[in-house]
């Protein structure tokens, strides 16, 4: 068994109806830590974890959604956003806000950690995985 | 590889069994269980969805306990979906890569 | 083959808990290791001692403990998850001043790396939940 172990997240509920997508982000950090790869997907009902302009100031909830752009800082930094699951909602990449990393091995150029995937690369990264984490 | 994936929703409640079935690879498996169950069913309006997939070669069970527990006889699941108990599960998860819980 | 069993929801309301149980004891039965049984979110209710279910339905906690009791399981309850649930043991009850520690026997509290500790040691992870 190697060392490094493929670990993805599959994000599928939205936040602050349930505590899922908040408590998967705080696996994620802690996870962070371990030096496994990590890809982030987020599909169906998870998409909406990603949107701008959160305000949960009327709910009395905590604002989680700042954390996702600190998961640069992680090193996680393999996000991918099904598609068809934005398209479902009448939402694009446009509606979600930018998670980027700095590239330690580009002169910590700035890049996107996001990548727009369709349901056959979705089938591919379920398929390579060595852990699925279901949120 | 190959994945042993998992619905635990009935499909005329949540979409978890639609989204499975969408990626869904012919060398796997979806294994249906707990109130998902009602998708192993013949003449509904999920079953098509499942012999479509069955069609690509996707592999289909359900665990007998759960249809067991809701009244729901053996008879009535899609021919070529085997029925299953919990060490059946077991396997499954044993023979497959991974494990995709679609919950 | 080695098994670590991730489980989402409380003892009642979803039947996660439930299968989780069948599925691990059928694992042990049939020869397989389970590394660890790891309760996250609401699952974390799965490890008060404090439930008292009606005699004619299970007790899920007990079953737990004493599955834990008969294959030396590492029943394992994530921290964050459970001080902000109430599931606390003696440690954890006399940090924050509750006066009395509620979980049950054979479980622990523990950080969430136990978590990725168990998918990184585990040949399977199976998550349970809602």
């Amino acid at each position: 068994m190697s060392d490094t172990k493929k670990f993805v997240y599959i994000n599928r509920k939205a936040p602050y109806g349930t505590v899922y997508a908040l408590e998967s982000l705080e696996v994620v950090l802690i996870g962070a830590a371990f030096e496994q790869e990590v890809q982030l997907v987020f599909v169906d009902d998870g998409v909406y974890q990603l949107t701008k302009g959160q305000n949960t100031d009327g709910i009395g909830m905590k604002n989680f959604s700042k954390t996702y752009s600190a998961l640069g800082d992680y090193d996680v930094n393999q996000i991918y956003v099904d598609e068809q699951s934005l398209k479902d909602r009448g939402l694009t990449m446009d509606d979600l806000q930018e998670l980027t990393y700095e590239d330690e091995d580009d002169d910590w150029a700035e890049k996107s950690s996001m990548k727009l995937i369709n349901r056959e690369q979705l089938a591919e990264l379920i398929d390579e995985a060595d852990v699925l984490l279901n949120f | 590889m190959s994945t042993l994936h998992t619905v635990n929703k009935s499909p005329f409640e949540r979409n978890s069994l639609n989204t499975c079935l969408s990626v869904v690879r012919g060398d796997s498996t979806v294994l249906l269980i707990e109130d998902g169950v009602a998708g192993a069913l013949q003449n509904t309006t999920a079953s098509a969805s499942i012999s479509d997939a069955m069609g690509k070669g996707v592999k289909f069970a359900v665990l007998g306990e759960d249809l067991d527990a809701r009244g729901l006889a053996a008879d009535r699941v899609i021919d070529g979906v085997s029925v299953v108990d919990y060490a059946g599960f077991v396997q499954l998860a044993a023979d497959h890569d991974n494990v995709q819980s679609w919950l | 083959m080695k098994f670590a069993i991730q489980i989402n929801e409380g003892p009642f309301t979803h039947q996660a808990a439930d299968t989780a149980y069948q599925f691990t004891k059928a694992a042990l039965e049939n020869g397989h290791e389970i590394f660890r049984v790891f309760f996250y979110h609401d699952g974390v209710n799965n490890g008060t001692m404090y439930g008292v279910p009606p005699i004619d339905d299970r007790n899920v906690q007990a079953m737990w403990s004493e599955l834990a009791e008969k294959h030396d399981l590492d029943l394992v309850v994530c921290v964050a998850a459970a001080q902000r649930r109430g599931i606390m043991d003696e440690d954890e009850s006399n940090r924050h001043g509750k006066g009395a520690a509620n979980i049950a026997p054979k479980f622990r509290i523990s950080g969430l790396g136990q978590l990725i500790e168990a998918g990184i040691q585990a040949d399977r992870l199976m998550v349970f939940g809602d």
